[in-house]
């Protein structure tokens, strides 16, 4: 585990792990490596491992959950007991439970709910290491575990908090940053339509400094955005390059 | 009116896809006067109407497609059928029976049992109620014999190619029966289990390139190929 380190931010506005204010922690991501699952994805964001797997449409069970008249999607965010340093209880969390309610909203938005009632998708996310913001990575691999099943997406909704450590506004928190520092904003996108899906805010900011935040992590849902789309072009980019070859012919 | 793709583009969920005068074709939507695309797949114009050809989708009934499924419950007066899709299907006896279904005379299970692969078609179905299935019409019913094989749902088109050139073409060259369930589940029934094999190569070839031309081709030519070694394998 990294140590606490005493200075979030040094005067040259470099952060404790070597990152400038405005940078992403490295990024990877992949689609489909769950074969048994009708949709998965994988994301590694700077420490954060987490795996996502989407199981349906199909019919719900138990069956009185269903809706009729749109599509019920459900929701489990779960730390493994060795995803942080201290063993942490498989059993679901107060937090876990909560973070499961907010993955879910902001997905939901984003699915075309009404076009297949009294069906049901299962969403499962898996974190296998955490280091901070993994509800934003979370959302980011769902959505396109989602896509990867084939379900029907007014667009895919990406994550990416920005804070505030040292007095600084800087974006994508890691773990020390998060737990040190004033504030956390964590915000999810669906860039294509500009629509905002998740906005939270833990900690104190003025008015000025949360709306540098916003637009902060507004800025880096769109480039992560531009790595999530190349992420799923990935899976069928074979298909793509046979194509270019018999145009070509 | 900008349209925003080539033809045959792979675009991602929530892209562009035109503006203007455009109608939302299959697997895109609306949005104001703007086309975006619902799911990842390959886009194309026709006139006005912008469509993607999905990569990646699942099977909604509709009355009339023919199907075949896995019987997975027996009731009590019909058995549920897995279709592959979001609902399960059901069966109604006296469909089957051809006659009006008594439970005293019927043992249900001894007509169909779960496990049983059948093959049906959508009686009805809407979005209040599960697909209803009938098998009274030549050619439906149990699966006795034949391997069953699984395709992505939007490719069966392909499969079935042009007017029916590419399935025709498989099955004169292997002379076997292929029924196609339009919910992406293939029987191949041949004379023996090498023509059956070498049925289903051919269709996870149509499967693997679906989107490239001149596929019909490349199969004439994987038949031709492996015939000749089957030939070979006889004579020795």
């Amino acid at each position: 585990m990294s140590e606490k380190p005493e200075k979030l931010i040094d005067k040259k506005g470099i952060r404790s792990d070597g990152r400038k204010a405005d940078e992403l922690r490295p990024l990877k991501l992949e689609v489909g490596v769950l074969p048994n699952a009708d949709g998965s994805a994988y994301i590694e964001h700077g420490k954060n491992k987490i795996l996502v797997g989407v199981f349906g449409p199909r019919e719900m069970h138990p069956k009185h959950l269903s809706q009729s008249d749109r599509m019920v999607i459900r929701c489990r965010y779960h730390m493994a007991p060795f995803s942080v340093q201290e063993r942490k209880s498989p059993a679901p969390s107060r937090r876990e439970v909560e973070l499961s309610k907010v993955v879910r909203e902001a997905l939901e938005p984003s699915v075309f709910v009404d076009l297949y009632p009294r069906s049901g998708i299962d969403v499962y996310i898996e974190v296998l290491q955490a280091d901070g913001g993994t509800r934003c990575a979370s959302i980011t691999a769902a959505s396109l575990a989602i896509a990867d099943a084939g379900l029907p997406l007014r667009d895919l909704v990406v994550g990416c908090a920005a804070g505030k450590i040292d007095d600084t506004v800087v974006l994508d928190l890691y773990d020390a940053e998060d737990k040190l520092g004033a504030a956390d904003v964590p915000v999810a996108l669906m860039p294509n339509l500009n629509a905002v899906t998740l906005l939270q805010m833990d900690g104190i900011l003025t008015p000025t400094e949360f709306e540098t935040a916003l637009n902060m992590a507004v800025e880096g849902c769109k480039k992560i955005y531009v790595i999530q789309k190349e992420a799923l072009r990935a899976k069928y980019m074979t298909a793509k390059e046979e194509l270019k070859e018999e145009v070509e012919e | 009116m900008p349209v925003f793709f080539e033809k045959k583009q792979l675009v991602t969920p929530g892209e562009l896809l035109a503006e203007g005068e455009y109608l939302a074709g299959e697997n895109t939507y609306l949005e104001g006067n703007k086309v975006y695309a619902q799911r990842i797949g390959l886009a194309d114009a026709e006139n006005k109407k912008v469509n993607v050809v999905a990569l990646r989708a699942f099977y909604v009934p509709k009355p009339g497609d023919i199907v075949i499924g896995t019987v997975t419950e027996v009731g009590f007066n019909g058995w549920t059928v897995d279709i592959k899709s979001p609902y399960t299907a059901l069966l109604r006896a006296s469909d089957v029976l051809n006659r009006p279904f008594k439970p005293q005379n019927d043992e249900l299970s001894q007509v169909l049992n779960a496990g049983d692969l059948i093959v049906a078609k959508i009686a009805s179905y809407d979005r209040a109620h599960d697909p209803q299935l009938t098998v009274s019409e030549p050619g439906l019913g149990k699966i006795t014999r034949g391997q069953i094989m699984h395709v992505t749902p939007t490719k069966i088109p392909r499969v079935i190619g042009k007017k029916g050139s590419m399935i025709s073409q498989i099955k004169q060259a292997t002379g076997c029966q292929i029924i196609l369930g339009v919910n992406g589940v293939v029987l191949v029934t041949g004379k023996t289990t090498e023509d059956e094999e070498l049925a289903i190569m051919a269709i996870e070839k149509i499967e693997a390139e679906s989107h490239t031309t001149g596929l019909t081709d490349r199969i004439t030519q994987l038949l031709k190929e492996e015939k000749a070694k089957l030939e070979e394998k006889k004579n020795e």
